[in-house]
């Protein structure tokens, strides 16, 4: 249930951005989620491309600098007060949450999450039947 | 116009004379080094020679070379010729991977310090009458203890303000009614903008004169600090390893530098062949101290670019001249009056292990202050996912080089492969300023 997400260094610069996905898009990588962190000096790209593999290599031989980290993501009911009732799982299981990004398109909302300890995050919200997406769930949207 | 000269015996003195003078205290010189200091013993054997070969100035270009490197070599003391008991001072400039170069004086060292101060202040009119305001740092940097000893032989009421704290240098340029200012070029611009902002009028300070050093700075610098300060402006030069400020200055006619030759001998050197270059060619300047007794140096190879010339000023001093400064045969850059070779930065950044050398500087001058910013490559191997990981690796870098080399720096983290490389290897340096 842990998803590995690629983060990627750009530099304040304008039409970087495009160049990433452009070059994503050339080797017919899909992109299933991703976010943007921006700082006054640099950005960080987040996205779950549906092979992170080749999507890291096609990256780093175009000479960015890519990172893979871990993440959950879930679904919850997209109503008031279901959001806080997930991250007490977490926060009651002593568990940080580093960022999370995520969109409500109609019933659900799903949601991406980097906990400090990926592995332990899963095995709370399993504990609490929460609805764990996978990899492959992601890819499908 | 009387045109003062402090010392008119050496200063004016007729170039045959003073070649015997110099060949007399060189023979001397010589002689301690040889029989004190055994790194110049080993070097001068190497080449065959003894102090017996050593007659005249003619002979000097027989002697090996000194280096910043031969400096570090013999940390901190090695190149003294006289026990500590009879160093009375200490100065240090920063250095690569943490070995700064050291420099000993005696007592008649600092005599000499004070000398040869005293002769570039009243060159610039500077006399008992005046109230110097030294802007210089002092501390471990020579220039301003330099300027201190200067003001105090020629009599000036000195004002010890070292550098920094610009309302109290308004406060007191105002107060004390100071008519000399002491700095850096590029300081003197900025405090000529913050009394331009503040309540002071111009008109009620009596500043007169500034002896500025300690950077490069260009004619049109020095015309426009002259405008805005409404000012002479003076220009002086000297490096620690001779004796700090004191090796040339500037006269009324500012036509050259002059070099305060009876101590320290002046060569121009092509900086390959290492042959001395005639008159008036450009080249390395070279020099050889002949009365410093703490750590005597010969043929120490500045690696500042100029030219020399020999006929007598309008001012009356035969003393040579030399050029401003055009640029040196090394990476070196002067950064707000500190030295910094490219190399200090990634011995920084080496010493990190988790950061790339691949970085460029960008030095600019910004309201009239050097900015140095630092590009860092963020390598595959460092680079984190977390922002906050990201800014503390940036904060890491800047107070690493803020300690060890005493810059105040902008870390800007690039993208890898960003920086332009040219065959293979990448520029280190971007100077925006337009100094030369």
């Amino acid at each position: 249930m842990i998803i590995e997400q690629l983060s990627v260094f750009l530099e304040n610069r304008s039409g970087r951005l495009h160049e990433v996905f452009e070059i994503l898009g050339k080797n017919n990588i899909n992109v299933s989620a991703c976010s943007l962190a921006d700082t006054s000096e640099f950005g960080i790209l987040r996205l779950i491309p549906s092979d992170p593999i080749q999507a890291r290599e096609i990256l780093k031989k175009n000479l960015f600098s890519v990172n893979v980290s871990e993440v959950i993501s879930f679904a919850a009911p997209n109503s008031p007060g279901a959001l806080s009732r997930t991250l007490k799982i977490l926060a009651d299981a002593g568990i940080g949450v580093d960022y999370l990004y995520g969109f409500s398109p109609g019933e659900k909302s799903f949601i991406v999450l980097r906990p400090d300890d990926a592995a332990k995050a899963v095995a709370e919200f399993q504990k609490h039947e929460m609805e764990l997406l996978s990899a492959s769930d992601l890819y499908k949207f | 116009m009387e045109i003062s000269i402090w010392n008119r015996h050496f200063e004016t003195m007729p170039r045959e004379q003073m070649k015997n003078v110099q060949s007399e205290r060189l023979r001397e010189a010589i002689e301690r080094v040889y029989y004190n200091v055994p790194y110049y013993r080993a070097k001068m054997q190497e080449k065959g020679l003894g102090p017996e070969h050593i007659k005249s100035v003619d002979d000097l270009n027989k002697l090996p070379f000194t280096t910043k490197q031969d400096l570090r070599d013999n940390y901190p003391f090695g190149l003294f010729a006289l026990p500590m008991s009879e160093i009375i001072r200490l100065h240090a400039s920063s250095g690569t991977t943490g070995r700064p170069t050291v420099v000993g004086y005696s007592r008649r060292d600092i005599a000499v310090w004070s000398e040869v101060m005293a002769r570039t202040l009243t060159s610039a009119g500077v006399s008992k009458n005046d109230f110097i305001q030294i802007a210089y740092g002092y501390g471990l940097f020579t220039g301003g203890l330099g300027l201190h000893y200067g003001g105090e032989k020629v009599g000036a009421s000195v004002i010890p303000i070292s550098g920094g704290n610009t309302r109290k240098q308004l406060q007191l340029m105002n107060d004390f009614g100071s008519t000399v200012l002491a700095c850096t070029p590029s300081y003197a611009s900025y405090l000529a903008e913050a009394i331009d902002e503040s309540d002071i009028r111009r008109e009620d300070l009596k500043l007169r004169v500034g002896i500025f050093g300690a950077e490069p700075w260009t004619d049109n610098m020095r015309k426009e600090i002259e405008k805005k300060l409404k000012i002479k402006a003076f220009d002086i030069y000297g490096l620690s390893e001779i004796i700090g400020p004191g090796v040339s200055f500037d006269c009324e006619y500012q036509n050259g530098l002059h070099i305060n030759e009876d101590h320290f001998i002046p060569e121009i050197i092509d900086p390959d062949t290492l042959e001395v270059l005639p008159e008036g060619e450009l080249g390395e300047l070279v020099f050889t101290t002949v009365t410093k007794e703490g750590l005597p140096i010969i043929r120490y190879r500045t690696r500042d670019l100029t030219r020399l010339h020999f006929e007598t000023c309008r001012c009356g001093r035969t003393l040579v001249r030399m050029e401003k400064c055009t640029g040196r045969s090394d990476d070196m850059l002067i950064i707000r009056g500190v030295n910094l070779f490219p190399s200090q930065i990634e011995s920084v950044l080496l010493e990190m292990d988790e950061t790339t050398p691949h970085y460029l500087l960008v030095v600019d001058r910004i309201n009239n202050l050097d900015t140095l910013e630092l590009h860092v490559e963020v390598e595959d191997r460092f680079y984190q996912d977390k922002i906050s990981e990201l800014q503390n690796l940036g904060k890491k870098i800047k107070n690493q080089i803020e300690s060890t080399i005493g810059l105040t720096v902008n870390v800007k983290l690039v993208e890898p492969k960003t920086i332009e490389r040219s065959e293979g290897k990448a520029r280190r340096v971007i100077d925006k300023r337009k100094i030369r």
